[in-house]
């Protein structure tokens, strides 16, 4: 395969292994989409008959919502969007630091949607006084929504999983590396580094919401969690040590098919976003 | 020997310690006794282990039935109480549609369609595997309730909004009978889906070169609609499922009326799910019986292509039809008319599919064997389930017949006198070829008699019943309603055919040890699967076979030096890519699934845990009011994820048989 890898050879549209020529895992993934649809077509169905049936006392959405942070956070999902297209793009050219690198954005942009749904769940309930519990709205409105931050969450990790194998060295079954050791401690650093900054930098945005920025503001706070911050550079420069080239590494050209049905899963669940975000945020502004 | 020197897989393998995997990668290769059925990846070992449970399923279905119909016997019976009689309603037919015929199905599409495309496995065998233990999962938390204090579920199957509530089903604190139908739901819908994506997958992408679509066995085609009609219609009852689990385990209002929910709602999003259900269940059978009749009357399928395009054709109109199980809930005329003409309309193509099994039959030079009494019996009872179909379909005459034991009969003609008939078929019909050995055809018409009669006995009945006005779900009736005689007729059928089900399996069970041993294409078949040595080699195929036209065994058995050169020439090819290929066994499908189950009653039973726990001091000092069995559902659920990450990090790995060596089950066994 690695030579089929060298010569650019492998032809990225037409498998000759199976009866149509697409790929068994691109042909799966379309089918589970499909079948994803109907997961959301149900869920929405249920959030736009009860948005006309609202019973007396309902909260009013225009009030609840912050329509800017959500254009916002969709915006950046969009995004994130083009960077697994490019990274669907490298790893079909061989490029595997680009993929890398695509990889890592769209991990980054994913979180930062997460960010803002993580940011707006808790607003929501703590400011606006909207939760499941107290109102049919809110019932749909978290179910349907959280229900869409469950498949970013989950695109998230098995691009992260994507992301980690792409360190798996050519001869892992010699024995010579502990590779399953080491990927796995790369991928709890990984996620100790994403936790640790996702806390510090959604604390300061509420901290910078609350009392308003300013540079004794900005020192108070990383003064306060100093030790947070400190935990979080060093995750992070160890992160960077890890992803040191060493030596040649099995992921290459052929796994554009792994990485190709990553990147469908998370076009398609960006689209659901978009229907979501019109058929429950901009449909109240009408 | 020749084989080792031939590849290069084989001269890996012989220094062993070339390959140092972690051991949590370690593969097992044993192709005997209990890991080796734990871990397998077969297709056809999957297909029997779905064989086996879904029959036990069928059993305990059965003895359910059986003691409802000891119940009803007599008039104000009070042989058991009506709460275990709600149970037994509900577990009577969720375990025969989830548990049963599904499974049963499944069963097939898993061991036959793999060989009737001429393939090695299915596309991702160790996501199959994964379906079963997923499935099996789904059952154990179902049924788990008999050995539980809080006793199995009693929602009734459609588990209708709002008895799902709190408020109606949980009169007692330990009452986690509703969380665990819904949590059980919820798994099997999982295994449906995932088994069904593999299937779409294989059938499109795996078939032998010159295997068209319009030259696919027709069990092939209804499995493919099949497949397609699970992963499109189990999304509606799950989200319905998850609404309600909301609705109980945090409080939200999806079906509280008192805040604002809609109860017709949960019935709209059920019956999305509930009709294509209905043909999940029947167009499996449909093959099979597509399969049979022209197998015994030596003739090809008549009309083979509107054969294939009515069964898509119902597998579509069967997404537009649900609300006909709602025509007294006053959805408006505009609604009901619509959707008394779309049902109508299904029972076109089922028509023109019976018509042209007529057409199959006509001319031909029938062999009266077992398989053949099935599907002529199939023929006939499911023509009877589809007349009273239409009349249900027919608004004005639903409203009297809603609810009734009318529609007892009707469904039960369409679930016994067709799926469960075909499937009877299709055992006796692929019996020979699985386990190589015939059942008897004297014990086997016996028990087919047995079967018809005890069947119409139990159940023709229930339609004077249901039009006498008897409800459907009453454990007890007053005795001067004129319902006695029939309801006890209805008993003593469902005897004789509790007698003709247990010949059946024990003419089975003493075939598989003791029957005559069947000889290589037992009927003369047409379809590829015959092709193949009685049990069938792991591999299925020493040669991928070339496909010529549409019965291609049939074709194989009249050209056979044309037959014998393509293949001698394909298998020279194979040899030359390093002969056949295997995918290895794995832990994981079994783990994951496994950690699936755990987890799925860890929720669904949290308040029995946390009610539990509360009482021990140790605990519930140190846990204060966390919701422990939510935390240990998470728990599980981390595993699963991690289970499914070892699984990818494993690889599919797989080795390579060769067969021209000493025996028929190659002796070269290199991981890649």
């Amino acid at each position: 395969m690695s030579s089929h890898a060298a010569a650019g050879a492998i032809d990225h549209h037409h498998d000759h292994t199976t009866s149509t020529g697409i790929p068994n895992k691109k042909l799966f993934m379309w089918a589970f989409l499909a079948s994803d649809c109907m997961f959301f077509g149900s869920l929405i169905s249920t959030h736009l008959i009860y948005r006309l049936h609202p019973p007396p006392g309902s909260p009013v959405p225009r009030d609840i919502f912050s329509i800017e942070l959500t254009s916002f956070s969709t915006f950046i999902l969009l995004m994130s969007s083009l960077l697994m297209a490019l990274a669907v793009n490298a790893i079909q050219k061989g490029n595997v630091r680009s993929t890398r690198r695509n990889l890592l954005g769209t991990i980054f942009f994913g979180l930062i949607f997460l960010g803002c749904q993580v940011f707006e769940f808790n607003h929501f309930v703590y400011e606006k006084g909207m939760t499941l519990k107290n109102s049919i709205f809110g019932s749909t409105f978290f179910t349907l929504t959280g229900t869409h931050g469950c498949h970013v969450a989950i695109g998230v990790l098995w691009l992260t999983l994507m992301y980690i194998r792409t360190f798996k060295p050519a001869d892992a079954d010699s024995g010579r590396h502990a590779w399953l050791t080491s990927t796995f401690s790369h991928l709890i650093l990984f996620a100790l580094a994403v936790v640790t900054w996702m806390y510090l930098v959604l604390g300061f945005i509420n901290e910078a919401i609350e009392s308003h920025v300013s540079g004794s503001m900005v020192t108070a706070y990383f003064s306060a969690h100093a030790v947070l911050f400190i935990v979080g550079v060093i995750l992070a420069v160890a992160l960077n040590l890890m992803s040191r080239a060493k030596g040649p590494i099995e992921f290459g050209e052929a796994n554009a098919i792994d990485v190709e049905g990553a990147g469908l899963y998370w076009h398609f669940v960006d689209i659901v976003w978009i229907v979501i975000f019109t058929a429950v945020y901009l449909l109240e502004y009408l | 020997m020749d084989a080792l020197a031939r590849s290069d897989f084989i001269g890996k393998d012989a220094t062993p310690t070339a390959e140092k995997r972690p051991w949590i990668f370690t593969r097992p290769t044993t192709k005997t006794g209990l890991v080796s059925w734990l871990t397998t990846v077969d297709h056809k070992r999957i297909g029997l282990l779905y064989g086996f449970s879904a029959l036990f399923f069928f059993l305990v279905g059965g003895v359910e039935a059986l003691m409802i119909r000891v119940q009803l016997a007599v008039p104000n019976n009070t042989f058991i109480t009506h709460e275990l009689y709600n149970e037994l309603f509900t577990m009577h037919a969720t375990t025969m549609i989830f548990l049963a015929v599904m499974p049963l199905s499944a069963a097939f599409f898993n061991y036959i369609m793999p060989l009737q495309i001429g393939a090695r496995d299915v596309a991702f065998p160790r996501l199959n595997g994964f379906a079963f233990w997923v499935f099996l999962a789904g059952a154990v938390i179902l049924n788990i309730g008999w050995f539980l204090k809080s006793g199995v579920p009693d929602v009734g199957w459609f588990g209708y909004a709002p008895l799902t509530s709190r408020a109606y089903s949980n009169q007692f604190a330990w009452d986690n009978s509703t969380d665990m139908w819904i949590m059980g739901l919820q798994i099997l819908g999982v295994s449906s889906v995932i088994g069904s994506l593999n299937f779409i997958v294989t059938i499109i992408n795996l078939r032998a070169p010159g295997l068209t679509m319009m030259r696919l066995p027709v069990f092939t085609w209804m499995t493919l609609i099949t497949a397609f009609l699970i992963i499109l219609s189990f999304p509606a009852i799950t989200i319905a499922l998850v609404e309600v689990m909301m609705d109980r385990s945090f409080s939200t209002n999806f079906f509280e009326v008192s805040n604002g929910g809609l109860p017709i709602l949960w019935q709209h999003l059920f019956w999305v799910f509930g009709h294509p259900e209905v043909y999940i269940l029947i167009l499996p059978a449909m093959g099979i019986i597509s399969e049979i009749l022209p197998t015994f009357s030596r003739k090809p399928l008549f009309g083979y292509p509107i054969v294939v395009f009515s069964g898509a054709a119902i597998g579509f109109l069967g997404f537009g039809v649900w609300s006909h199980h709602m025509f007294t809930t006053g959805m408006g005329t505009v609604a009901t008319a619509a959707f008394a003409l779309a049902t109508m309309a299904i029972a076109v193509p089922t028509g023109v599919k019976i018509f042209n099994w007529i057409g199959t039959l006509w001319g031909g030079h029938l062999m009266m064997r077992t398989p053949m009494m099935f599907a002529l019996g199939f023929v006939w009872m499911f023509m009877m389930g589809g007349f009273s179909g239409i009349m249900h379909a027919a608004a004005p005459a639903d409203a009297q017949q809603q609810d009734s034991y009318f529609v007892v009969a009707h469904f039960h003609y369409v679930l016994i006198g067709g799926s469960i008939f075909a499937l009877f078929a299709g055992i006796h019909y692929w019996f020979p070829l699985i386990f190589g050995r015939k059942v008897s055809e004297t014990w086997g018409k016996i028990s087919f008699w047995i079967v018809f009669v005890g069947f119409n006995t139990t159940f023709f009945p229930m339609h004077f019943l249901g039009l006498n006005g008897m409800p459907r779900r009453t454990a007890v009736y007053d005795g001067n309603m004129n319902w006695n005689t029939p309801n006890l007729i209805a008993t003593i059928g469902a005897f004789i055919l509790a007698i003709g089900i247990a010949t059946y399996f024990i003419t089975i069970a003493y075939t598989y040890f003791k029957g005559e041993k069947a000889g290589r294409d037992t009927w003369d078949g047409r379809t590829l699967e015959w092709s193949l040595p009685n049990p069938p080699p792991e591999y299925n195929y020493a040669v991928i076979p070339t496909i010529h036209e549409r019965d291609a065994f049939w074709y194989e058995k009249h050209h056979r030096a044309e037959i014998e050169a393509e293949t001698a020439s394909h298998a020279k090819e194979e040899a030359s890519h390093g002969g056949i290929h295997m995918p290895s066994q794995s832990w994981f499908p079994f783990i994951t699934a496994m950690f699936m189950l755990l987890g799925g009653l860890c929720f669904a039973c949290k308040d029995s845990i946390n009610d539990t726990l509360s009482h021990i001091d140790f605990v519930s000092a140190r846990m204060g009011d966390h919701n422990i069995g939510i935390l240990l559902a998470i728990v599980c659920g981390v595993f699963v994820v991690l289970g499914a990450t070892l699984w990818a990090f494993e690889g599919p790995g797989g080795y390579h048989v060769h067969i021209e060596g000493e025996d028929d089950h190659g002796n070269g066994h290199g991981h890649h």
